[in-house]
C-alpha cells in the first residue's frame, strides 16, 4: 500500500518536472522568436538601432529607418513568422497523423499541390490575393485525396504513401514548369518562389489573410491536439481511448492542408519547414504533450533565420527555401538510414 | 479403354507441345515483327523531330537545311533541330538500356537512373565541379559525372539495403527518391549563387536536349560506347540473375562480379548521358515494363529493344516539349516526368504490402 503510493507520488512528480521542462522550453523558444523578430528588423545591409524600430512600430517618420525597416523589413519578418508557424503546424499534424516523419506536406507533395494551383490561378486565371488562397486550399485538399486514395490498398501503408505522394509531386512540378514556361514574363524569382518558396517582395497586405487562416484552421487543428497524440499511438489504441478515428483523421487533414495551402499561396512551399520543425521540436520538449505548437514555433524560427542566411551571411542572395532545402537534405537522408537500420517505418 | 485413354492423353501431350513449339516460334517472329515496327516508328518519329519545332518551316527549307545551308532564319532553326536529335536518341537509348541493367540486376521494378537518384548524382557532381573547381572541358564534365553516377548508386544501394530484409523494392525506392530529393536541393544551392553556369539552373535540375551540339556529342561518344558494350556484354549474365543469386551461382555466374561489370555499364552510360542533358528521370522506368510486355523477359533482346523504345520515347517526349508550350518550349525532363511520374505510382501501387 505505502509501496504503490510511493510509486504513483513518483509517476506524478516525473511527470510535473517533465511538464515543468515543457513549459520552460515552451517559454524560452517564444522569447527566443521574438528576438530573432527584432533582430531581423534591426540588422541588414545596415544596422539600425532599437529606439529607432520600436519609433518606426509605432508609426513615428524616422528618416532613414521608416522605409528600411517599415517597408521591407517589417513585411519580410512578419511574413517569415506567420508562414513558418503555418508550415511547422501542419507539418507536425501529418508526421503525428501518420506516424511518419517522412509523411510531412512537403514531401507527400501537398505543399507542391497547392504551390501548383497557386501558379495555375495567377499566370493562367490572372487572379490574385483570397481567390488564390481558396484555389491553393481547394487543390491542396484534392492533392490530399489524390495520394491517400491512391496509395490505399487494405488499408494505408506508410511507404507506399510517402512513394506514391513522390510520384504525384514529380507530376505537379512539371506542371508548375510547363504554366511558367507559358507565363509572358517567365523569371527566375517567381519560378524560385513558386518550386521552392520565398518571401522576396512580401508586403504587409499579406499578412493579414494569412493571419486569419492561421487562426482559423489553427485553432481546430489545436482543439483536436488531444485526439492526435491518442492517434500517435496506433489506430486501434486510440479508437479504445475514445477517439473518433476516422473524423479526426478527416479534420486534421482539412485543417493541416487549409493551413499549408493559404501560407504556400503566398510564399511558395519553403522546402522542408515542415518537414523539419517537428523532429527538431520533439528532441527540444522530449516525448511529453502536443508537439504542435512547439513545431510551430521551430518552423518560424526556421524561416527567420534561413531567410537571413540567404539574404546576408552568404555570397550572393538565396531565396530562403534553397535554405533551408539545404538544411533539410541531409536529415531527410539520415531519417532514411535510420528507417531502413531500424526496420521501423516510425 | 485404357489403351484409348492413353492414347488420349498422349495426343493431349502432343497438342501441348505443338502448342509450346509455335509458341515459341511465334515469339521469334514477334520479336521481329516488333523490331520493325519500333524502327520504323523511330524512323518517323527522327523526321518528326526534324520537321517538328516551335517554329514552322517549310518543306524545302528542311531539306536545304539537312544539306547542309544555313541561309534563312527556317534553314537554321532546323540544322540546330538535327542535333538535338541525335542526343534525344543517344540519350533515350541509354537512360533506357541503364534502366533494363538497373531493374535486372536489383530486381527491382521500380529501378530507374532518376529515381534511384543516380542522374541527380551526376549533376550534383558537375555542379559542385564548376563552382568549386572551375572544371570548365567537356572532358572534365564527363569524368566528374560519372563520378558522381557511381557514388550516389553505391550510396543509394548501401542505405537501401540496410536493415532487415535486403534491398527490398519500396526500401531502394524510397532510399532513391529521397536521396534525389536532397541532392536536387543541394543543386539549387550551388548554382542560385552562381548564374553564369553553361544553361543557368533549369538544365542542371530538369534534363533537356535543347542546348545540344554535335561538338558536345563527340566527347560522350565514347563512353556511350563502352557503357553499350558493357550492357550488352551482360545480358547472359542478367538473365541468369533474374532466377536468383544461388541459381546464378549454380549456372557458374559469378553473381559479385556480374552485378558489378552490369552497374559500371549503367554509371558510365548515366554519367554521360547527364553530364550533357542533365538529369532525365523516368525514361528508364517505363521503358523497360513496355519492352517486357512486348517481347518478354530475356535480356539479350530485351536490352537493344530497350534501347530503340527509350529512344523513341525520348524523341516523343522533346517534340511535345516543344509543340504545346509555343511560343517558349518545355525541357524533355518536365516531359518524361508527366508521363512517366503515373506509371511509376501504378508500379508502387502493385508492389505487395508484404514488403512495405
Amino acid at each position: 500500500m505505502t509501496a504503490a503510493a510511493f510509486q504513483v507520488e513518483a509517476i506524478a512528480s516525473s511527470r510535473r518536472k517533465r511538464q515543468t521542462r515543457r513549459r520552460t522550453v515552451l517559454i524560452a523558444a517564444t522569447l527566443l522568436l521574438v528576438a530573432m523578430f527584432v533582430l531581423a528588423l534591426m540588422l541588414g545591409q545596415s544596422f539600425t538601432p532599437p529606439g529607432n524600430v520600436i519609433r518606426v512600430l509605432l508609426g513615428q517618420d524616422v528618416p532613414g529607418a521608416s522605409f528600411t525597416v517599415g517597408k521591407l523589413r517589417l513585411p519580410r519578418a512578419v511574413m517569415s513568422i506567420l508562414a513558418g508557424l503555418s508550415f511547422g503546424l501542419a507539418g507536425a499534424a501529418f508526421q503525428i497523423m501518420l506516424r511518419n516523419p517522412l509523411a510531412s506536406p512537403d514531401i507527400i507533395g501537398i505543399s507542391v499541390g497547392a504551390s501548383a494551383a497557386a501558379v495555375f490561378a495567377i499566370v493562367v486565371l490572372s487572379l490574385n490575393g483570397p481567390l488564390v488562397s481558396l484555389f491553393a486550399v481547394l487543390s491542396g485538399l484534392g492533392v490530399a485525396l489524390l495520394i491517400y486514395g491512391l496509395s490505399f490498398r487494405n488499408g494505408v501503408a506508410g511507404t507506399r504513401l510517402i512513394l506514391v505522394g513522390i510520384g504525384v509531386s514529380a507530376m505537379l512540378e512539371s506542371f508548375i514548369a510547363y504554366t511558367l514556361s507559358k507565363a509572358p514574363a517567365w523569371n527566375l524569382q517567381e519560378a524560385m518562389r513558386w518550386l521552392t518558396g520565398s518571401v522576396n517582395g512580401a508586403q504587409l497586405s499579406q499578412a493579414l489573410p494569412l493571419l486569419l487562416a492561421l487562426l482559423v484552421f489553427g485553432g481546430l487543428l489545436l482543439s483536436r491536439s488531444r485526439d492526435l497524440e491518442a492517434l500517435r499511438l496506433g489506430d486501434d489504441m486510440a479508437a479504445a481511448l475514445g477517439t473518433d478515428v476516422p473524423r479526426t483523421r478527416a479534420l486534421v487533414i482539412f485543417a493541416a492542408v487549409g493551413t499549408i495551402a493559404v501560407a504556400t499561396a503566398v510564399t511558395g512551399p519553403i522546402s522542408f519547414v515542415a518537414f523539419l520543425s517537428g523532429p527538431i521540436a520533439a528532441r527540444m520538449v522530449g516525448a511529453q504533450g502536443s508537439l504542435l505548437i512547439p513545431a510551430a514555433l521551430v518552423g518560424a524560427a526556421l524561416v527567420l533565420i534561413g531567410d537571413y542566411v540567404g539574404q546576408f551571411l552568404l555570397p550572393g542572395r538565396y531565396p530562403v527555401g534553397v535554405i533551408t532545402g539545404a538544411l533539410g537534405a541531409p536529415y531527410l537522408i539520415y531519417l532514411i538510414i535510420r528507417v531502413n537500420r531500424t526496420g521501423k517505418s516510425l | 479403354m485404357t489403351g484409348r485413354s492413353a492414347s488420349l492423353a498422349m495426343n493431349a501431350n502432343v497438342t501441348r507441345a505443338r502448342a509450346v513449339v509455335p509458341a515459341a516460334h511465334v515469339s521469334t517472329q514477334r520479336r521481329s515483327l516488333w523490331l520493325v515496327v519500333l524502327l520504323a516508328v523511330l524512323a518517323l518519329l527522327v523526321a518528326g523531330s526534324i520537321a517538328i519545332g516551335t517554329r514552322d518551316v517549310a518543306l524545302e527549307d528542311i531539306w536545304l537545311a539537312l544539306s547542309g545551308q544555313v541561309d534563312s532564319i527556317g534553314q537554321a532553326a532546323v540544322s540546330v533541330r538535327i542535333p538535338r536529335t541525335l542526343l534525344a536518341v543517344l540519350a533515350g537509348a541509354s537512360l533506357a538500356v541503364a534502366g533494363t541493367i538497373m531493374q535486372g540486376v536489383t530486381r527491382n521494378p521500380l529501378a530507374d537512373p532518376g529515381i534511384l537518384g543516380v542522374n541527380m548524382g551526376a549533376s550534383l557532381a558537375v555542379v559542385v565541379g564548376v563552382v568549386w573547381f572551375n572544371i570548365d572541358s567537356a572532358q572534365a564534365f564527363i569524368w566528374v559525372a560519372i563520378g558522381g553516377a557511381a557514388c550516389s548508386a553505391v550510396f543509394v544501394y548501401t542505405i537501401g539495403s540496410l536493415g532487415r530484409g535486403g534491398a527490398t523494392p519500396l526500401k531502394l525506392a524510397l532510399a532513391g527518391a529521397a536521396t534525389s530529393i536532397a541532392l536536387s536541393s543541394l543543386v539549387i544551392a550551388f548554382v542560385l549563387g552562381r548564374n553564369d553556369i553553361a544553361g543557368g539552373l533549369r538544365s542542371w535540375q530538369i534534363g533537356g536536349v535543347g542546348g545540344a551540339t554535335f561538338e558536345r556529342m563527340e566527347h560522350v561518344l565514347p563512353f556511350l560506347a563502352v557503357g553499350f558494350a558493357i550492357s550488352l556484354l551482360s545480358a547472359r549474365k542478367l538473365n541468369a540473375l533474374a532466377l536468383g543469386d544461388e541459381m546464378a551461382a549454380g549456372l557458374g555466374e559469378r553473381v559479385a562480379w556480374a552485378r558489378a561489370a552490369a552497374a559500371f555499364g549503367t554509371v558510365l552510360l548515366c554519367g554521360a548521358t547527364t553530364a550533357i542533358c542533365g538529369p532525365i528521370g523516368f525514361v528508364g522506368l517505363v521503358v523497360p515494363h513496355l519492352c517486357r510486355l512486348l517481347i518478354g523477359i530475356d535480356h539479350r533482346w530485351l536490352l537493344p529493344f530497350s534501347a530503340i523504345t527509350g529512344a523513341c520515347l525520348l524523341l516523343l517526349a522533346d517534340i511535345v516539349g516543344r509543340i504545346i508550350a509555343r511560343p517558349s518550349e518545355l525541357d524533355v525532363g518536365i516531359v518524361t516526368a508527366f508521363v512517366g511520374a503515373p506509371f511509376f505510382i501504378w508500379i508502387v501501387r502493385r508492389q505487395r504490402v508484404r514488403d512495405l
